[in-house]
């Protein structure tokens, strides 16, 4: 620990920031402009840092781990390629409202701009996709750039930072100086609702007679799913959420709709098209939640709450905005809601007829493994406590479909940019950050090939993530569209012949797998992947290769026009 | 609708890639964006001309707060205030046309800023649509280069 006033150089400066902003973790990877850093590094005991194998890795792992603590990753990456490898993960984190803040090393001040070697304009290039981002150009400057840098990542919408260090910089010395408090006149988030527009909106919420719950990440960044709760279960309010909103209202209550859009439930989409009021709470209007934005929630009266005012009149004209802090919002409404309201049994009624009408359902073969079963399995045989990862595609809208959260911070997934890869490093991340929940992994075999590296990073850290291989040999998503809307034209998504042999491939790894092609087996493989904990376990589940995920909107659909089953049954095989 | 707005920004490097990196990324029209210094040196002015409805126009507003270098937006178009825009032009001459040359730069209150045996080069100031019909009116005695320093705008005083 440094004390103000000290001279130090710039890289002493960084890690005393990290330390002062209580930085458990940096997801790194060395190279020639942080050579100082890593030297400084070489002696630092308070921070651990996390060696990946690619920069992607890391910044994925930052946002596991900041999605299932709420505090903010740390990445550390070298200039040009190492920065650049790194913008995927940024991008990600900045469409899934993530909280990371990446350091990036870059050339000498004095080469920038002369195409030196491993030079690239990385605040430049990320300058789209991150909430915003530095180059620092004085080491007197480097302390409070740090600050801010933190302060922007968490404070309102949280998302992606990158500050930019040159070499130069980062061996320079100045007399240490940190600012307690920081103040940036350009960014003032409003947290506190006003008071009229709650007003209004209780009023509202009073006199509906089919009200509905439309609810996203907002909430469970904000935490405030207990207000949620309070506020759905006192006035007999259904819920539905988006993938990033799960779990902030428990999935076993009577109340909880599931998930609503593209791969939502039947009911819940029903329930949009005829609700009276819709009140949407830290959610945007996605349009995989839309489908045909003219014929959304026709019907109803619309709140928006959001604590950024872009995401307010953005796809969705809304009828009464209330900007701010979801967790004021809903707080604040629990004090102004009046005692009476409408009665709301025949709208709960009318739901549980669409419920019964088209349920989630798959069947259950002796001799074949369904994706729905291990996912539910695993939801059995956790109790809904695990930290639940997925990757992106069939696999993971069927996770939103059987596995049921009952708290906030249970599901970690890339919604906005649907980054296949994804998973694996981010459920490492989440590891790291929770030790006292199971961390699942559910990943398909064409996004677990483009991370793969970080196995390594998971088993020399003896990180016990459970991974659920959800292998079809099949870019299982592609393949339904392609059925479904393309002519059956199945161009290069049939990774059957090429894949390797899973298991292997991880024995290969020093992590320990199992493999799985039935309910029997696979029940049996759960419970030692769950009982085992020295390290990372796969369970290659060779599931049925040409399953496809219903309900579904076709894009561009009303999402009251919902495709209940495969069009062409003989193309089941 | 044309919009005419005016944002405060910090006078950094990088202030202007924002604001019109922002514009191309969410596919927003920019006819028009002129930057400088204000009174005080940390603190520039950036006068923005785009057309949208209003639904775009509210987002155009939100998005440039949402940015971190800007301090303060303002949409001028509904508010009372000046609009000037600078015209630099450079038209060829001849003994013909020089009569006419000079009693049309009178019309537009412009001025000769460089004149040479062949061409002369004026400036005219004024709102964009003066600016549009100066170039009008002066097209036919043959424009060799011009520049247009895009819209700067101010509030009318109280």
């Amino acid at each position: 620990m440094h004390t103000t006033g000290q001279i130090l150089n710039g890289s002493e400066i960084f890690f005393e920031c990290l330390r002062r902003e209580n930085v458990e973790y940096i997801f790194g990877y060395p190279g020639g402009s942080l050579l100082k850093v890593y030297e400084t590094l070489h002696d630092v005991e308070d921070i651990r840092h996390i060696l990946v194998r690619h920069e992607q890795g890391a910044t994925h792992m930052a946002e596991g781990y900041a999605r299932a603590t709420g505090k903010p990753g740390v990445v550390l990456v070298t200039s040009g390629p190492g920065a650049t490898n790194t913008v995927t993960g940024i991008a990600n984190a900045y469409m899934d409202s993530s909280p990371i803040v990446v350091f990036t090393g870059q050339v000498p001040s004095s080469l920038i701009g002369n195409d030196a070697f491993q030079e690239a304009d990385i605040v430049g290039i990320t300058r789209p996709i991150t909430k915003h981002n530095f180059l620092v150009k004085d080491v007197k400057e480097l302390a409070i750039t740090i600050r801010k840098a933190f302060y922007l990542a968490t404070t309102g919408r949280p998302g992606p930072v990158v500050v930019d260090m040159p070499k130069d910089v980062l061996a320079a010395t100045c007399a240490f100086e940190w600012p307690e408090t920081v103040e940036i006149r350009g960014f003032k988030p409003t947290f506190k609702c006003h008071k009229n527009q709650i007003e209004k909106a209780a009023h509202k919420i009073a006199k509906a007679k089919r009200p509905l719950l439309y609810v996203g990440g907002g909430v469970i960044t904000a935490e405030a799913s207990e207000e949620l709760r309070t506020l759905a279960i006192k006035y007999n309010i259904p819920v539905t959420m988006t993938l990033q909103g799960l779990g902030s209202f428990p999935g076993n209550h009577p109340l909880s709709m599931g998930m609503l859009g593209m791969h939502g439930t039947y009911w819940a989409n029903q329930a949009v098209n005829n609700c009276d009021l819709l009140i949407a709470v830290g959610a945007r209007f996605d349009d995989r939640v839309t489908g045909k934005i003219d014929a959304f929630a026709t019907q109803a009266y619309k709140i928006h709450n959001d604590i950024d005012p872009t995401n307010v009149d953005k796809n969705i004209k809304v009828d009464l905005p209330v900007v701010g802090d979801s967790k004021d919002f809903l707080a604040s409404l629990l004090e102004e809601m009046p005692e009476k309201t409408e009665d709301r049994e025949p709208w709960l009624a009318d739901i549980q007829k669409w419920r019964k009408k088209c349920p989630l359902s798959y069947t259950i073969e002796p001799d074949s493994l369904k994706t729905e079963f291990v996912i539910e399995e695993v939801s059995k045989q956790t109790a809904g406590n695990a930290v639940v990862v997925t990757d992106v595609g069939q696999h993971q809208m069927w996770t939103t479909q059987f596995y049921t959260f009952l708290n906030p911070r249970s599901i970690i997934s890339s919604g906005g940019l649907g980054t296949m890869g994804y998973g694996l490093p981010a459920a490492i991340g989440a590891a790291f950050g929770v030790t006292d929940r199971p961390i699942i992994l559910f990943c398909g075999d064409g996004g677990f090939m483009m991370n793969i590296q970080e196995l390594v990073t998971a088993v020399y850290s003896r990180i016990p993530i459970k991974i659920f291989l959800i292998n079809n040999s099949y870019l299982g998503m592609v393949r339904q569209w392609q059925e479904l809307f393309h002519k059956e034209k199945y161009s290069f998504t049939d990774l059957g012949d090429s894949n390797p042999d899973f298991v292997k491939l991880a024995e290969a790894f020093g992590c320990k797998a199992l493999m799985a092609d039935n309910p029997e087996n696979a029940k049996e493989a759960i419970k030692i992947a769950l009982d085992y904990n020295e390290g990372p376990v796969l369970v290659d589940c060779r599931v049925v290769r040409k399953d496809m995920v219903f309900p579904m909107v076709p894009a561009g659909g009303a999402i009251s026009d919902m495709l209940l089953a495969r069009l062409n049954p003989k193309t089941m095989v | 609708m044309k919009h005419i707005i005016s944002v405060l920004v910090e006078n950094r490097f990088g202030s202007l890639n924002r604001v019109a990196a922002m514009f191309s990324a969410r596919g927003f029209n920019l006819e028009s964006i002129s930057i400088g210094e204000t009174e005080d040196p940390e603190i520039s002015r950036m006068t923005i001309v785009t057309r949208g409805d209003d639904q775009i126009i509210n987002q155009v507003l939100k998005q440039l707060n949402r940015l971190i270098d800007t301090i303060k937006v303002t949409d001028l178009t509904r508010q009372p205030h000046v609009e000037r825009e600078l015209l630099l032009m450079t038209l060829k001459l001849s003994k013909t046309t020089q009569h006419e040359i000079f009693e049309l730069i009178n019309v537009f209150k412009g001025k000769v800023v460089d004149i040479k045996q062949k061409s002369i080069t004026i400036e005219v100031i004024g709102s964009p649509d003066k600016i549009n019909t100066s170039i009008d009116i002066f097209k036919p005695y043959g424009i060799k280069e011009l520049a247009r320093s895009g819209v700067v705008a101010i509030h009318r005083g109280e």
